[in-house]
């Protein structure tokens, strides 16, 4: 193992937590198991609106081996689920625990059942009498924009939860001049996270200490414990939240949700530990789904393809209610619909609508995408109405590397970039000329070959973290991190960052996370933020630790601190690298009896690191596609990724997130759809009918790299955990149109599933014979 | 509940016998009768292979099995690839290649990896894409799963008296 200060960052460590994961030793929630422990089922509406007329739980609670039912007249006491209230005077519906009188989406708990056993506790479900009057439901967004739309939460007398928008230049005198106007409308297809371990917790009550222990599947403990604490009314401190290895997030598990917070007010009820475990089709029917959103984009073109201008107005479903972040992913496409172009005359607005469906909420680019997919169907838009290249339509509307920091219409600020490298690296892998050759010579066969470019931007490096480095009495290590790796291997790259800056092996070093009962109060991880905010807290601590050790180490060598050196895991004087001591001398000094005089004992230092800025990582992809006239099944032949995230801690790790961020993508683009009908019922509630892409759903990925150093971070890092899902839809999208343009066909939307295809196939026919 | 049953089933070489409920799932006997928590239920409904064990040399899909159907059975489950505390070639390529995120597919996926190389011992990378076309990762995108699997087959080839 490379253990070289200034080598083992950036090398492609095998990750140090696999060997648990390859030999069944992880512990997963669910793996974990006491005595005593009782669990929780929860009974839930099959109706999309309902007024709940009259609610008997008495037969469940006669069936031996259920030890209580509760209804939310049970709990009226308790406060309602938190939500971040991104934007001002937004409407806020209830959200208790379980839903009193009223239910307002397909799934929403009603009651819950505690049993000596998962399986009494599903049986005592049935036996449970409830009454219930369904009316009627909306589904889709614009639908409950209309006047006679039946209202979601009839106290606000709208279906509008809030609306945001921005506006920068002279929009209107970008319209007036311009040469050409192009229209789009999209509309994205409500998808799932699934990650493939469901949620699931178990709250622990302690009755000597008072302590609460709720764990949990989270990529966010201290999220967990804020809900847990406002809404049971506990103080923060008296509760202790664990993640165990968690099976994967992807932003859905960024918050806590209703039945984990019931569950771990039944165990201080109860004093019992109590288990809630969601089978696959309640977590379909109960995690927060994504994307749902319609964009109406005009744009304001002139002749040379140079966008002047852009309007763009969006409608997001919200759902039913709110969950914590719920209100963030529609505020993306009104600031980020500029993607990496130079547009200066920009209006845009977004209304968030509530509807009788599972609410929405971050999934993996949580807005970034939609935002990503506007600005990307703009540009072959532009392209094809000026019958240009879509490459160079997209270079000549780059924000050039010499504008940054580049503050957009739109009013925030990109901190570096280079997009047209980007590009020109993507082209140059897939040989874009000889592409374009080969696809002239398919057209000429009449075979349908598209080729398709994205270039996206991605928000990272959101807010602060924190990380902790305890150099123990015998010099190894112990690292505390804020984040919360559930498959990113943050226990690999935190001691790689650690061992680089204190230079010592990797193997001296232990990385911690996921309990608030041992880790600095801290954020999650989510939103591509953890490599560049909790890695750079780590410098931060490290390089404290640094500082301390020399102070130690001079009195040591009896020496001034100001002529001492720190490297390779020792302190010496400079010009004499004889005179040395190492760091398991130093930290065995600062524990002794008699450290050093003047200096407090003890060998560490905890950073909380908020970046200056956020950092912009960006990237090219370019997928190319065959459509069958016929059956318009999409075969995806080839999708190339070129992606910037800074400086990077380790390859290997880069290269499996964008990987798995790609898959999504794909999956978007060609596979998977939510899908309601028209009364709300989910017709996707199981993993049969929601299609998670298979091996062979997917081709084989090509992935390169360009790196321009983040300025917002010792590192020089950005995300990169969501590039895959921002950049490969449009690029595949693009693809399939391009692939169908001589047909005329300007646009489909997502999933591009064969029907889809082969309905925009006919219809292009029509159209051309009538 | 009387309808009990006593079942004898061998697991990873050791013999168990037990007593278990008509409606008790296989996975649920290996997980919580015989703490083998390593095989995981993602789905519940046969889609996911995340409890994907093997049963008399044949992987099945342990979640769509009750426990007394696999009475008399020998089953090897991902605690039983490592032998004498040395990894098994693929749990070696597994974590050289990264062909897990989360880990939460990897027993399943292991399982299934581990028939295949039988069946295919030098298989292609479409060979592999199909083969373990019914077992689900959300995080990886397959890739890093798939070259992990050619190179334990490359090792298992170069190394005669491997498993
Ligand atoms: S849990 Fe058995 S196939 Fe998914
Ligand atoms: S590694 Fe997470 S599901 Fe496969």
């Amino acid at each position: 193992m490379v253990t070289v200060s200034g080598r083992l960052l950036g090398a492609p460590v095998k990750r140090v937590e696999d060997p648990r994961f390859v030999t069944g030793a992880a512990r997963y929630v669910a793996d974990i198991r006491l005595p005593g422990m009782l669990y929780v089922a929860f009974l839930r509406s099959p109706h999309a609106s309902a007024r709940i007329r009259r609610l008997d739980p008495s037969p469940a609670r006669a069936l031996p081996g259920v030890v209580a039912v509760l209804t939310g007249e049970d709990i009226a006491g308790l406060g309602d689920m938190p939500v971040n209230r991104v934007v001002e005077g937004m409407r806020v519906p209830p959200h208790p625990l379980l839903a009193r009188d009223r239910v307002r989406a397909v799934g929403e708990p009603v009651a819950a059942v505690v049993a000596e056993s998962a399986a009494v506790a599903r049986d005592a479900l049935d036996l449970i009498e409830v009454e219930s009057e369904p009316g009627p439901a909306v589904v889709d967004p614009e639908e409950a924009l209309k006047p006679e739309a039946p209202p979601v939460h009839p106290e606000f007398g709208t279906n509008v939860a809030y609306t945001f928008g921005r506006e920068g230049g002279d929009v209107e005198g970008a319209f007036a001049r311009a040469d050409r106007v192009v229209r789009l409308r999209i509309a994205h297809s409500r998808i799932a996270a699934v990650a493939m371990e469901p949620r699931g917790a178990l709250a622990v009550p302690d009755p000597a200490t008072g302590e609460l222990t709720v764990w949990i599947s989270t990529q966010s403990v201290y999220n967990v414990r804020n809900a847990l604490s406002a809404v049971l009314g506990e103080p923060d401190h008296r509760i202790r939240v664990i993640a165990p290895d968690v099976g994967g997030g992807f932003g859905s598990k960024g918050c806590a949700y209703r039945e984990e917070v019931l569950t771990a007010y039944l165990a201080r009820r109860l004093g019992r530990p109590v288990r809630v475990a969601a089978a696959r089709n309640e977590d379909l029917l109960s995690t927060m789904q994504a994307r749902e959103e319609v964009d109406y984009v005009e744009a304001a073109v002139s002749r040379d393809g140079r966008v002047l201008g852009l309007k763009v107005e969006s409608i997001y479903n919200l759902g039913a209610f709110l969950q914590l972040s719920t209100p963030m992913p529609p505020l993306r496409t009104p600031v980020y619909c500029v993607g990496a172009y130079d547009i200066r005359n920009v209006r845009t607005r977004v209304t968030a609508v509530f509807t009788n469906t599972v609410p929405t909420g971050p999934y993996r680019g949580a807005g970034r995408p939609e935002a990503a997919f506007v600005a990307e169907r703009l540009m072959d838009e532009v392209a094809r109405e000026l019958g240009l290249d879509p490459a160079e339509v997209r270079r000549r509307n780059f924000i050039r590397p010499d504008q940054f920091p580049y503050r957009t219409a739109t009013g925030v600020v990109y901190d570096s970039g280079d997009y047209g490298r980007a590009l020109d690296r993507a082209l140059e892998l897939v040989d874009y000329a000889g592409l374009r050759a080969e696809q002239a010579r398919a057209r000429a066969r009449g075979e349908l070959m598209g080729i398709g470019l994205a270039t996206y931007i991605e928000l990272s490096a959101q807010g602060w973290e924190s990380g902790a480095v305890r150099v123990e009495p015998s010099g190894r290590v112990t690292v505390l991190t804020g984040s919360v790796p559930h498959g990113q291997g943050h226990e690999t790259a935190w001691a790689q960052v650690v061992a680089d800056q204190l230079g010592i092996p990797l193997e001296n070093i232990r990385v911690r996370w996921g309990d608030t009962g041992a880790v600095p109060v801290g954020i999650g991880t989510f939103g591509s933020r953890s490599g560049a905010l909790a890695g750079s807290a780590l410098v931060v601590a490290a390089g404290k630790v640094k500082e301390k050790a020399i102070r130690i180490a001079a009195h040591l060598l009896e020496a001034s601190p100001d002529d001492l050196v720190y490297e390779e895991g020792r302190v010496f004087v400079r010009g004499a690298p004889g005179r040395a001591v190492t760091l398991e001398q130093i930290a065995r000094a600062a524990y002794s009896r008699a450290p050093a005089p003047g200096i407090e004992p003890g060998l560490e230092a905890t950073a909380y690191f908020q970046a200056p800025h956020e950092g912009y990582s960006f990237g090219a992809y370019v997928a190319v596609v065959w459509v069958d006239p016929e059956t318009g099944v999409v075969r995806l032949e080839k999708l190339v990724a070129v992606d910037d995230c800074g400086r990077v801690i380790n390859p290997m790790l880069v290269e499996g997130q964008i990987h798995g961020g790609l898959a999504q993508g794909i999956g978007q683009a060609l596979l998977e759809r939510v899908a309601y009908d028209e009364n709300g019922q989910l017709l996707t509630g199981s993993l049969v009918d929601y299609a998670v892409p298979r091996a062979d759903d997917l081709p084989a990925f090509l992935v390169d790299r360009t790196e321009t150093p983040g300025p917002g971070n010792p590192l020089g890092v950005k995300g990169v955990g969501e590039a895959g899902t921002i950049g490969a839809p449009p690029a595949i999208v693009n693809a399939v149109v391009d692939a169908l343009a001589p047909l005329g066909v300007r646009h489909i939307d997502m999933p591009l599933f064969p029907e889809r295809v082969l309905a925009a196939i006919r219809a292009a026919r029509q159209r051309a014979n009538a | 509940m009387a309808d009990l049953h006593h079942i004898r089933i061998t697991v990873n070489g050791t013999p168990y016998e037990a007593t278990v409920e008509s409606r008790r799932l296989l996975t649920d006997f290996l997980r919580h009768d015989l703490g083998l928590v390593g095989t995981h239920l993602g789905c519940e409904h046969g889609v996911c292979g995340a409890c994907t064990v093997i049963m008399n040399g044949r992987t099945v899909r342990s979640c769509l099995l009750f426990a007394v159907q696999a009475d008399g059975a020998e089953i090897m489950t991902v605690e039983g690839l490592a032998r004498d505390s040395r990894f098994h070639p693929l749990q070696e390529a597994f974590w050289e290649k990264q062909g897990l995120q989360c880990g939460f597919c990897t027993p399943g996926m292991l399982m299934r990896a581990y028939e295949f190389l039988q069946e295919n011992p030098n298989p292609t990378e479409d060979e592999v894409r199909e083969a373990i076309a019914g077992n689900l990762c959300r995080c990886t995108g397959y890739q890093f799963i798939i070259e992990a699997i050619q190179a334990a087959a490359a090792r298992m080839a170069g190394s005669a008296g491997v498993r």
